[in-house]
């Protein structure tokens, strides 16, 4: 591997910018002439705007303009679309409502925006906006996705009778019917999967400039697919050209999702800054974040399970409905439909499976893609059936999976997904034996002694990373091609910079990314730079998400050094008069085999732009450039224990140990892995344990919109936790890399679930804070109470 | 926040005039309740009368047992003291116990009484250890002093100069903290000294910092942990919020006033 080179623990080359406060986010970004927005947002869960008046806010100290949606219609602004068209089983589209970027006449959510006011400094902008006075005929509010489809229900759009967006199903439903009526034993169960924040730890944050000489935007934001910003602002919203807009994601401080999409709040900056003739800055605050960033989860299902006589499961029926919020988000469609219904397959061979999604409309705010998007909820469902399952057939959990795992490879579900490579049954084993599987009854007995309960619980999560296929998702409703793309550029010194579509936002791709190419050229990483995140610089590219960048994104890397490889080779081939077969690349120097004729890589790279000496009819120059588009989607797979003890006076959950045992394919580098892992494990643990968006079902007014009520987890929520690898390589891309960002998040809210289940005998939905866990507790030993 | 004037105080006397001299002036000690809150505009004082640098409101003294904390000391000053640790180390636990590292160096104890928030900490020990408040015009006691959540006996304008109390035989405290602020979901104190038995518990009562008569004379008649058990808490005394039920609370009040017993010793 070398040093630097694939596979080394190397440190972040990004480390000493961001720990040093040296990073530039969008809010850093200073340009001549700069004003700030404030945007009025909706104090109403739903209502009519019946007048706007701004005629105050404008005289304030300060205002250059206040403008409102009716004016960004004027000019043409499009509405804000979801990307992924979805067929209801019956074959109608679904039902899209309009989003107005600024609404005009209908507010659906608390923070809905309703106009902008650009001024001299913040303060000043959110001092007129105070006094922009708007007039609302109040409607009634929605807010569960049950409530939402009762009969009555508030009407949200009239595009959408009775708020359903669309009825969906995948599978054989006759065949899992048959299934359920011959089994021997029928698992069922309600699951729950909590509405969540996404909590990055950078807001969102916007700088629309507007050069009237040449009718040129630029964009800064936050964004995780700066490319794909500048499609949807210029294809859908009008914003501009693409030629005549160019977007730029500097340095984001965290995504999970929530910075793929495009907001209302880009789009109006944009248009702001040419209507005012200034450029004009928006950076949202902590309550804004958690108001206006697209939310994750909220799934309610029932679920049933099928077993043979052998404890084979022969079925499986899941019934979703999923919470979209106020409007369709860019790939809100896809979360409940493609990316989860797809995974109800798990880890287990099961001949019949069938899903039916419902997504509704509700008056808060759009839900999306967080961290998983649809995978955890699947896991969640999965793993807790299997937990449950096994408690009512009396065997062993791990049994029972064991028995139902998927053996040989490649594997075609029921529900599209073809797994190519995994070993389920090693990382089971890996994670058993970390945790002392077999020792648990004797800590438990101790536990007990202290009047303490102990229990633990385990989750085998799988997911389809490095999305995707582009024919694949087209043929599915998707309205983009998930390539990924890279060029690398060669200077005349030999220095090496790789531009790609990819994003990194926390990832480490300035380091992975980088030693990919030390590797492949033997140069030092120093020589290295990753150019990304700004659409003058950088060729289209599809951004990151989906655990795709090191999948999608490296490959396409692989394909653009390959290309320059046999460039080189070439030139080094013509320069020591040797058959161009017989180059070989080592230690930055390209050398004949069985030689001593050697050339190092930077005299190539000058021959190459010297020009002097090159092949005949060869061009000058080396740079080259690839677009690779996955044949597959990857399945990093693993296994998660968790072992936790409970205090029964408090219901205070402490987490004893956590063993992550994963399968994530080859891996550049261990040290962001492991990163990568601890984070999502956080996130998960945030899910099962404490996080929780909560609206007042009445009002639809968020409750949860400060950390004073809305729990992250914290370091000292968290135990230290216990990671391994069981790797095998995966077949569909040159690096056999399969993805890790992701499987923290997917693989561990099932686990914790399923151990505190187990020490407390009665079953609880996430969060499981102190408060459920007491009050489980006072449901199953009444007696405890007076105690 | 909208704007505000600042002014520096350098005496108590100082730091009262500047109070009076204007309708909408307050007085800013640490800050860190005052200044979020100008920050979401929920506050807006005209001028800010800093007192974080009049010398006699700072430090902590303790003679024999006689102590006395100024009331613009600060949590971490408090949580570190070894003179206190020595008389009453359930105080300095309870101040290592507030907010996160940031919060303690900033925040002080006179600002946590002044403001009285129902899920602060310290109210819950300056009740229970009988304390005095004392204040640029007169000295209040503890059991006079609170008055419902967020109220006070103060008067407009009335300055907090110090906390006094004289140090009890035992005191414990004992806190569960809400899982997303970490303020009290409900807080125990408990203290022994010659003249009985006091329990002061915060976070949970539906009307601020209040006293447990029942768990009082439990403990009066038995320092016990055991002995809590015998003792019926209210709910319908309990503050319910999306984070407990009275139920929950009520245990808690049981759960840890055991625990403090146990922590006192
Ligand atoms: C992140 C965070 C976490 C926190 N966690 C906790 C916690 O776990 N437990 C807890 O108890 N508290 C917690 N706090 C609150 C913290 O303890 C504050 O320090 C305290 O509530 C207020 O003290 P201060 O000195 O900052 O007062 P300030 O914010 O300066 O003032 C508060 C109020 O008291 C008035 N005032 C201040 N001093 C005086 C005086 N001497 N006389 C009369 N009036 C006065 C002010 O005018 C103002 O109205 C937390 C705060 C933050 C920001």
């Amino acid at each position: 591997m070398g040093m630097e080179g694939i596979g080394a623990r190397v440190a972040r080359k990004e480390d000493k910018r961001f720990l040093t406060g040296k990073g530039r986010y969008t809010d850093d970004m200073v340009v001549p002439g700069m004003k700030y927005a404030y945007f009025v947002r909706s104090p109403h869960a739903h209502a009519k705007i019946t007048g706007i008046n701004v005629s105050a806010a404008k005289a304030m100290p300060g205002v250059i303009d206040v403008l409102d949606g009716k004016q960004l219609q004027a000019d043409g602004i499009g509405n804000l679309i979801c990307g992924w068209m979805i067929h209801s089983k019956d074959g109608s589209p679904m039902k899209m409502g309009a989003w107005r970027p600024l609404a005009v006449d209908t507010v659906r959510y608390v923070g809905d925006a309703i106009a902008i006011v650009v001024a001299d400094s913040v303060a000043e902008a959110r001092d007129a906006a105070e006094v922009v006075t708007v007039d609302y005929e109040e409607l009634p509010a929605v807010i569960t996705s049950v409530a939402a489809l009762e009969a009555g229900a508030p009407q949200i759009h009239p595009e959408a009778p009775g708020n359903l967006i669309f009825d969906w199903q995948i599978g054989d439903g006759a065949a899992t019917d048959k299934a359920i009526a011959e089994a021997a034993h029928v698992t069922e169960i309600e699951i729950l999967n909590n509405r969540l924040s996404p909590n990055p730890m950078e807001p969102r944050a916007a700088l629309g400039v507007y050069d009237e000489a040449e009718d040129h935007y630029t964009c800064y934001t936050t964004s995780q697919n700066p490319h794909v910003a500048r499609l949807v602002m210029s294809a859908f919203y009008n914003v501009a050209p693409e030629n005549k807009l160019r977007v730029i994601a500097p340095d984001v401080g965290g995504g999970f999702g929530s910075k793929i999409y495009i907001y209302p709040e880009e789009i109006v900056c944009l248009w702001a800054s040419k209507k005012t003739g200034v450029p004009v800055k928006w950076t949202s605050d902590r309550t804004e974040a958690f108001l206006t960033d697209a939310h994750g989860r909220d799934h309610v299902s029932k679920v049933k399970m099928a077993f043979d006589k052998n404890h084979r499961i022969i079925g499986l029926k899941v019934d979703t409905i999923a919470n979209l919020g106020a409007y369709m988000s860019l790939f809100s469609s896809a979360v409940p439909t493609y990316l989860y219904a797809t995974l109800l397959s798990g880890q287990y061979a099961i001949p019949a499976i069938h899903a039916n999604v419902r997504t509704v409309y509700t008056n808060t705010v759009p839900v999306d893609a967080y961290r998983g998007a649809g995978r955890p909820e699947a896991t969640y469902l999965l793993e807790r059936t299997m937990e449950v399952a096994a408690r009512e057939l009396g065997v062993s959990p791990a049994e029972l999976r064991r028995k139902n795992f998927i053996r040989s490879f490649p594997y075609q579900t029921p529900v599209i997904m073809n797994y190519d490579a995994g070993d389920y049954d090693a990382s089971l084993t890996a994670a058993m034996d970390a945790a002392d599987w077999n020792g648990f009854p004797a800590r438990r007995a101790e536990a007990e002694g202290r009047g303490k309960k102990r229990g633990i619980g385990m989750s085998c999560y799988i997911e389809a990373c490095g999305i995707a296929p582009s024919q694949a998702v087209g043929s599915l409703g998707a309205g983009v091609g998930l390539w990924e793309s890279a060029e690398v550029r060669v200077n005349a010194v030999g220095t090496i910079e790789v531009l790609t579509g990819s994003h990194s936002h926390g990832q480490g791709h300035e380091t992975t990314f980088a030693q990919l190419v030390a590797d492949r050229l033997g140069v030092p990483l120093a020589s290295v730079n990753i150019v990304h995140g700004d659409t003058d610089k950088v060729q289209m590219g599809m951004g990151t998400y989906g655990s795709r960048s090191g999948a999608v994104g490296m490959s396409a890397i692989v394909k653009a050094l390959d290309k320059v490889e046999m460039k080189a080779k070439k030139i080094a081939a013509h320069l020591m008069e040797a058959d161009e077969s017989d180059i070989v690349i080592e230690n930055g120097e390209l050398k004949v085999a069985g030689t001593d004729k050697t050339l190092p890589w930077f005299q190539v790279a000058l021959a190459a732009y010297t020009a002097h000496n090159l092949p005949s009819g060869m061009e000058p120059g080396l740079k080259e450039t690839a677009f690779y588009d996955p044949s597959n989607f990857t399945f990093p797979a693993g296994c998660y224990i968790a072992e936790v003890e409970i205090d029964p006076d408090t219901g205070k959950t402490e987490i004893i140990q956590f063993v992550a045992a994963d399968d994530f394919g080859n891996i550049i580098n261990p040290m962001i892995v492991e990163g990568q892992v601890h984070g999502g494990l956080a996130q998960g643990i945030g899910q099962a344990l404490l996080e929780e968006v909560r609206y007042d079902e009445v009002s639809g007014q968020l409750l949860t919109a400060s950390y004073m009520d809305y729990a992250m987890p914290r370091a000292d929520d968290l135990p230290s936790f216990k990671l391994s690898h069981q790797n095998t390589p995966c077949p569909s891309n040159p690096l056999g890399i399969k993805g890790c960002g992701e499987a923290g998040a997917i693989g561990s809210p099932p686990a914790l679930i399923n151990a505190i289940t187990d020490a407390i005998g009665v079953e609880i939905t996430m969060p499981a804070t102190p408060l459920k866990v007491w009050q489980a507790l006072q449901s199953a030993e009444p007696r405890m109470a007076a105690e | 926040m909208y704007d505000t004037n600042y002014h520096r105080a350098s005496s108590v006397e100082e730091a009262v005039k500047l109070r009076s001299s204007q309708d909408e002036a307050r007085y800013l000690s640490g800050g860190m309740t005052l200044i979020a809150t100008m920050k979401q505009r929920l506050a807006a004082p005209s001028d800010l009368v800093d007192l974080r640098h009049v010398a006699s409101m700072k430090g902590i003294s303790v003679e024999g047992r006689k102590v006395r904390i100024g009331a613009a000391t600060t949590h971490a000053e408090v949580a570190s003291s070894s003179a206190l640790r020595a008389v009453c180390p359930a105080i300095c636990h309870l101040a290592g116990m507030i907010g996160d590292p940031h919060v303690r160096h900033m925040g002080t104890i006179g600002g946590s009484v002044a403001n009285n928030d129902p899920a602060a900490d310290y109210p819950s020990a300056v009740l229970a250890l009988n304390a005095t408040v004392v204040t640029d015009r007169r000295e209040i006691s503890a059991d006079d002093y609170f008055q419902g959540m967020f109220d006070t006996a103060l008067e407009e304008g009335e300055l907090i100069t110090a906390i006094t109390f004289e140090a009890p035989e035992k005191a414990g405290y004992a806190k569960f903290p809400n899982p997303a602020s970490r303020y009290a979901l409900t807080g125990v104190f408990v203290a022994k000294s010659g003249s009985g038995v006091r329990v002061a518990v915060t976070g949970a009562g539906s009307n601020g910092v209040f006293r447990v008569k029942d768990l009082e004379a439990a403990l009066l008649a038995n320092w016990s942990a055991e002995s809590v058990s015998s003792v019926t808490v209210d709910a319908s005394q309990m503050m319910e919020d999306m984070h407990a039920t009275p139920d929950y609370r009520a245990n808690l009040v049981k759960v840890m006033a055991k625990r403090a017993v146990q922590a006192a010793g």
